[in-house]
């Protein structure tokens, strides 16, 4: 239901009423049902170049996040999954720990830990590293650190439990015939945790695209991302209709992904390699 | 000569002082933590021998092997394969394969991919390649599944893949854990055979770790009985099943019945035990070295014992009588259990040679006998 509403919002016309928009259908004369649909919200999106840079940033944005969550992350899924059994659960408890506080207060923690008198900066100044205190707070790096830390144990949680899985007998078997450790990671266990990571990074990419509060807090006026564009047409402009295009636009954006997700995570159930 | 099936070795280097050994295990240790898997073993495999690492589990057979093979390092001694010193040498260097207990194919890759994985690690050329896989496969008769993936594979067919996979890169030696242990009864029994005649053709030395004694006994030129991190005796099947030096080895490889005694003649040819266990005496006609008065065990297989229900005529030496406790009848053979006065129950085992047989049956009296050369003498 919500997203047919999105849906007939976004093919309406802008008007000044409560909601701020024009019905589809209107009663022409007596007997006459009038469907306007209005594809100037659409069009709208693809003149004005802000959209079409804040997807392409948006989509920058998570496809780098990703990637750093898979660079940290992997590591980490592949630490737990190979340390003792008794060892593993607490990993694991301490990945999903933030998660009992709610994602704006760790937002708000970080800016308390990046901001120019904040625990980094005066940390280093004591230390010596540094004489004046570095700008992080409101830069694209403050972005990115919020939003790997808030995303990482989505990725870290499907990529062990594949990791968790592998019989690890394949490495000393590779490693018998002739693999160096790191050869037989690169050709043992990253295939065969492929879906683990198809997975994770799904489960961080498909998210980062539209976040909004992380880049609004973090970000600065600066970082243009699809979701705070979305805010602002909604709210600041009242511009529904165009929201709820920029939401279609979004959606139909992501839908690939999502099925690509879905398809890889139907694999994995099946169990087939 | 011995009657043994296994190994091309049809010499034995091992009783050959002059005889160099392909694989020297020097005074070996592991320990892990307080736990001494490995304790001081010592070991010479000669080329082209099956040796088979005997033991139950948690003997440290495994743990020997997988430092063979460079999977663990030792506490102390060390490792010579063929004159070279392989302490500190890593798996992937050295001229060992193995074969693993759980196979341990890679599941993303095609039966072939699987064998060639090695060789493709060396960089060799890629006709040559293509061809020691086909030659491997066709040798493991598996070439109509070269590009199947392992989980549609039979177990047979993946143990098949995994001896080509660790034999295709022409190993100076060979471990094998366990090679046969997640096959049924009737294909082991065919796969022995094939792992034979294959070790045969290609003349790799091979180490087979195995807790199954009828396993070690058929593919073996040799076996190490291990216990308690220790090869407690080594020799070939026949010396170790007719010969034990020891209780343990009696009892671990077949079976047997356990007497135990006094000597109460201790001649150079010959000994005579009185076995308050058997109620009667044990003649053994060899000479043991024992001192006096020792307490030591008369170990006799079941099937060299003789059951009758008349008494035979002569002597009173190695016989006595007891009473039909139980029966299993196997097909080809028959396992009795009797029952002695003394309360020692006497393991039997006698050929069905005959469709007719007389029975023998529940709570009748027999007549136990064997022969004076029969019983084997341990003293520990």
């Amino acid at each position: 239901m919500p997203f047919a509403i999105v849906l007939k919002i976004s093919f309406s016309d802008v008007d000044l009423a409560i909601p701020p928009y024009k019905p589809l259908l209107e009663w022409v004369g007596k007997n006459s049902l009038a469907i306007k649909v209005n594809f100037n919200n659409y069009a709208f999106l693809f003149t004005d170049s802000l959209y079409l840079h804040a997807f392409a940033n948006s989509l920058k944005v998570a496809f780098l996040s990703t990637l750093m969550c898979l660079i940290l992350g992997y590591p980490m899924a592949y630490g737990i999954a190979r340390a003792r059994p008794s060892l593993r659960n607490v990993l694991l408890l301490l990945v999903i720990l933030p998660f009992w506080t709610s994602l704006l207060l760790r937002v708000y923690a970080w800016i308390g830990l990046l901001k120019a008198n904040g625990v980094i900066n005066n940390v280093l100044m004591s230390l010596g590293v540094i004489h004046e205190p570095l700008t992080m707070l409101y830069t694209p790096f403050a972005m990115y650190v919020g939003i790997v830390y808030s995303y990482l144990p989505f990725l870290i949680l499907p990529l062990y439990a594949n990791l968790e899985k592998m019989d690890w007998q394949l490495l000393e078997a590779a490693e018998d015939l002739g693999c160096r450790p790191w050869q037989a990671f690169y050709k043992i266990t990253l295939p065969l945790s492929r879906n683990g990571i198809l997975a994770g990074s799904m489960l961080v990419f498909i998210p980062a695209v539209g976040e909004f509060v992380i880049p609004a807090l973090l970000g600065g006026p600066n970082a243009l991302m699809i979701g705070r564009v979305l805010w602002d047409e909604f709210f600041a402009n009242r511009a529904w209709p165009v929201a709820s295009a920029v939401a279609i636009l979004l959606l139909i954006l992501l839908v690939p992904f999502m099925m690509w997700y879905q398809s890889v995570q139907a694999r994995e159930t099946a169990g087939g390699r | 000569m011995t009657a043994s099936a296994g190994g091309v070795v049809k010499a034995q280097p091992w009783n050959d002082p002059s005889a160099r050994p392909y694989v020297e295990v020097e005074r070996i240790s592991k320990s892990f933590g307080d736990f001494k898997a490995v304790n001081d073993v010592s070991l010479k495999v000669y080329k082209g021998e099956i040796f088979c690492l005997l033991g139950a589990s948690g003997c440290g057979k495994t743990t020997l092997l997988r430092m063979l093979g460079g999977f663990e390092t030792p506490t102390s001694g060390k490792i010579l394969i063929d004159g070279e010193d392989m302490t500190g040498v890593p798996p992937y260097e050295r001229p060992v394969n193995m074969m693993f207990q759980s196979y341990a194919l890679f599941p993303h890759m095609t039966v072939a991919q699987n064998v060639a994985f090695g060789l493709k690690q060396d960089r060799l050329p890629k006709p040559e390649i293509q061809e020691r896989v086909a030659t491997m496969l066709d040798l493991v008769k598996m070439s109509d599944f070269a590009k199947r993936r392992p989980h549609q594979l039979s177990g047979g067919q993946r143990q098949r893949v995994a001896l080509a996979r660790a034999l295709v890169k022409r190993p100076k030696l060979l471990l094998l854990d366990e090679p046969l242990g997640a096959l049924d009864k009737k294909l082991r029994e065919h796969t022995q055979f094939e792992l034979i005649s294959l070790q045969d053709k290609l003349g790799v030395t091979f180490i087979v770790v195995t807790h199954d004694q009828e396993e070690a006994m058929t593919l073996a030129s040799r076996i190490g009985v291990m216990n308690h991190g220790e090869i407690v005796q080594a020799g070939t099947p026949s010396e170790i099943y007719e010969f034990p030096g020891s209780r343990f080895v009696a009892d671990f490889v077949g079976s047997v019945n356990m007497f135990e005694g006094k000597l109460i003649e201790d001649e150079p040819d010959y000994v005579r035990i009185g076995s308050p266990e058997l109620g009667g005496t044990i003649f053994v006609s060899h000479g043991i070295s024992a001192p006096p008065e020792a307490i030591v065990w008369a170990a006799v297989r079941p099937e060299k014992i003789f059951m009758s229900t008349v008494a035979p005529q002569d002597g009173t030496d190695n016989l006595v009588r007891g009473t039909v406790q139980d029966i299993a009848y196997l097909g080809d053979l028959s396992i009795y259990l009797v029952k002695l006065p003394t309360g020692k129950v006497v393991r039997v085992t006698q050929p069905n040679t005959s469709r007719h047989a007389e029975a023998i049956s529940w709570d009748q009296q027999v007549y136990l006998s064997w022969d004076a050369t029969s019983p084997v003498v341990v003293t520990r």
